[in-house]
């Protein structure tokens, strides 16, 4: 019987022949990637007895989510982690001035076609739009990694999602994103790989596939995956950390549930609060006045991203009644969309350049909200208090959808400033 | 050998292991007379070592707390058997040393609460005693097996540092 490409991706890593949805295989996983929360990740590590990791070369570490530290107290949990990495020798260190961890596993060559990858952080789904098996797991997983090598998976069921037709002007992979949510919704996709599929997705640029991939853990997913093709190659050139494979899915694989959709016909959506399946075509929501635009994230932080936004905001000033905060996200972003004016043209119309990091996207620190603010955010959550304030709203767009939104000071269709 | 209880579809971590005390440091005795406490009170007042649990789908959906799998295991439950189990929840038994089963649903439909069974870990078999019939799952395979033979992820790791 055939194989899904996440099928074959865990039959080779447990060097199986033929793996099938249900089973249960162990592998050793390619990296096994944490952030900020080594700090209690190596605390679990050292209540196992174990002296040193099993390999120091397979652990990533990135420091990204409060950086740099707001308090005294996170300051300290990046010191812990620090010594550790010295102590453990841990290369694949990556302190607070390189980016936010999903991107920055793209970027240095991490995020490689057939790898198994996993990380204590729930969008760790993102490295599929490399063709690579990369899932989410619980610190504690984490640690039992660092000590003994191994992880077991449950091979999970596929879902196949098939996109073909041209995307429309102002329409971008993150309206396609939340469009897909929208409809298989919050948990239609618990513990599936979701592969996309179609002409539009071979179409889309690397970064555009990795909104895909990043967003499949809002439909519950335990992977998204796109198989990996010239463009990944490409993009690996000179970056990939090991050597990979590229395979593919097999004609006859079997997929539990397939959903097909058409690029053509869509529009730029909105997920209106608190839930990223409450999604609405654009018009829905336009009007609506907002107090922040926040640009950035593992989701919407890369260069292709601030681009956009800077097209539209181009020679303008956007409205003054709005706070609008940039954080791309990684240092790379941040040089190259410097070399390229964006950062310039951004500031000029008013924007407020942060540094690359997660930002306000969790509510830990920087670009709070207050009570009764709205706030149109380029990030993959809309959730209750997400960005630390509960008596605010978070509605959720595509970059383009962020700087048009910004411009006027309501939520507005960028397809009308593009 | 012991007795089956029965439990319907999507039995969420808040009935199995009430919220309030989750933030409350408790022995294992404590979270045992706790376990299950507002779905079927009779439950930790008659449960025996060797029970098992019969379920339908998405057992133990919620949240991530690892007491909804520990009172269970404290309480003498030796396996859960159930048509789906919620992600996090079945990792959590496997790391934690609690064998999740997963059967179809036509096998589900045949045990009834209070049968007395049996349940092979290592030969994947569950002999239904009082109804006089056998069930065979996947035995758990590699090191899967070694974390529920040690009773938990942390106590293998505890016995492998002992074997350096
Ligand atoms: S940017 Fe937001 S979603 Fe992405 S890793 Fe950081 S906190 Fe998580």
């Amino acid at each position: 019987m055939g194989m899904t490409l996440t099928e074959k991706i865990l039959a080779r890593a447990s060097e199986k022949k033929e793996v099938e949805p249900g089973e249960i295989v162990t592998v050793e996983p390619t990296w096994v990637m944490s952030h900020d929360n080594s700090a209690a990740i190596l605390l679990k590590f050292k209540k196992t007895g174990m002296k040193k990791v099993w390999n120091p070369k397979k652990i990533v570490i990135i420091l990204d989510h409060t950086v740099p530290a707001p308090t005294a107290e996170y300051a300290n949990n990046h010191t812990s982690i620090r010594e550790f990495v010295k102590e453990q020798g841990i290369e694949n260190f990556w302190d607070i001035n390189t980016g936010i961890c999903h991107q920055v596993m793209a970027e240095k060559g991490y995020d490689l076609p057939s790898a198994v990858i996993v990380g204590a952080d729930s969008h760790t789904t993102t490295p599929g739009a490399f063709g690579a098996f990369a899932a989410g797991i619980g610190r504690s997983e984490v640690a039992a990694i660092w000590a003994t090598g191994k992880i077991w998976l449950r091979v999970p069921e596929s879902y196949e999602i098939i996109v073909n037709g041209e995307m429309p002007k102002g329409v971008f992979a993150k309206d396609l994103a939340l469009h897909i949510i929208g409809d298989v919704t919050a948990s239609g996709a618990v513990y599936k790989a979701v592969e996309f599929k179609g002409e539009t997705i071979r179409n889309m640029s690397i970064a555009s596939r990795m909104v895909l991939t990043n967003m499949s853990a809002e439909m519950g997913a335990k992977n998204g995956i796109v198989e990996a093709d010239k463009k990944t190659e490409e993009y690996l050139k000179n970056r990939a950390r090991a050597p990979y494979k590229i395979l593919h899915s097999d004609e006859d694989a079997e997929y539990e549930k397939k959903y097909e959709y058409d690029a053509s016909d869509l529009v730029p959506k909105i997920a209106f609060p608190h839930t990223v399946d409450n999604v609405h075509d654009i018009d829905k929501a336009e009007g609506i006045n907002i107090n922040q635009v926040f640009l950035g994230t593992c989701t919407n932080g890369r260069v292709e991203d601030l681009e956009v936004a800077a097209r539209i905001l181009k020679g303008k000033r956007i409205n003054p009644d709005v706070r609008m905060l940039v954080f791309p996200a990684s240092w790379e972003v941040w040089r190259e969309a410097d070399e390229k004016g964006i950062l310039k043209t951004l500031a000029e119309a008013g924007a407020v350049i942060m540094n690359p990091g997660c930002g306000p996207c969790l509510g830990a620190h920087e670009g709070a909200l207050a009570d009764g603010e709205k706030c149109l955010s380029t990030a993959n959550r809309n959730f209750k208090g997400r960005m630390g304030n509960p008596n605010a709203e978070i509605y959720l767009g595509s970059p383009a959808t962020a700087a048009a939104s910004a411009l006027k000071g309501y939520i507005s269709d960028p397809r009308e400033v593009l | 050998m012991g007795r089956v209880w029965k439990y319907g579809n999507d039995v969420n971590t808040d009935v199995i292991f009430p919220g309030k005390y989750t933030y409350k440091i408790m022995s294992d005795e404590e979270m045992a007379s706790h376990a299950l406490e507002d779905l079927d009170p009779n439950f930790a007042k008659e449960v025996k070592q060797g029970d098992v649990i019969v379920a339908g789908k998405n057992w133990g959906y919620g949240s991530s707390r690892e007491q909804a799998v520990k009172c269970l295991k404290a309480a003498g439950i030796k396996a859960i058997i159930a048509e789906s189990f919620a992600r996090i929840y079945y990792r959590n038994c496997i790391n934690l040393g609690l064998p999740a089963i997963t059967l179809k649903r036509e096998d589900i439909e045949k045990f009834d609460d209070g049968d007395e069974v049996d349940v092979d870990i290592e030969k994947g078999v569950i002999v239904n005693k009082s109804k006089g019939f056998e069930i065979h799952f996947p035995p758990f395979e590699g090191y899967v097996m070694d974390i529920i033979r040690a009773g938990g992820i942390i106590e293998y790791i505890r016995m492998q540092q002992g074997k350096e």
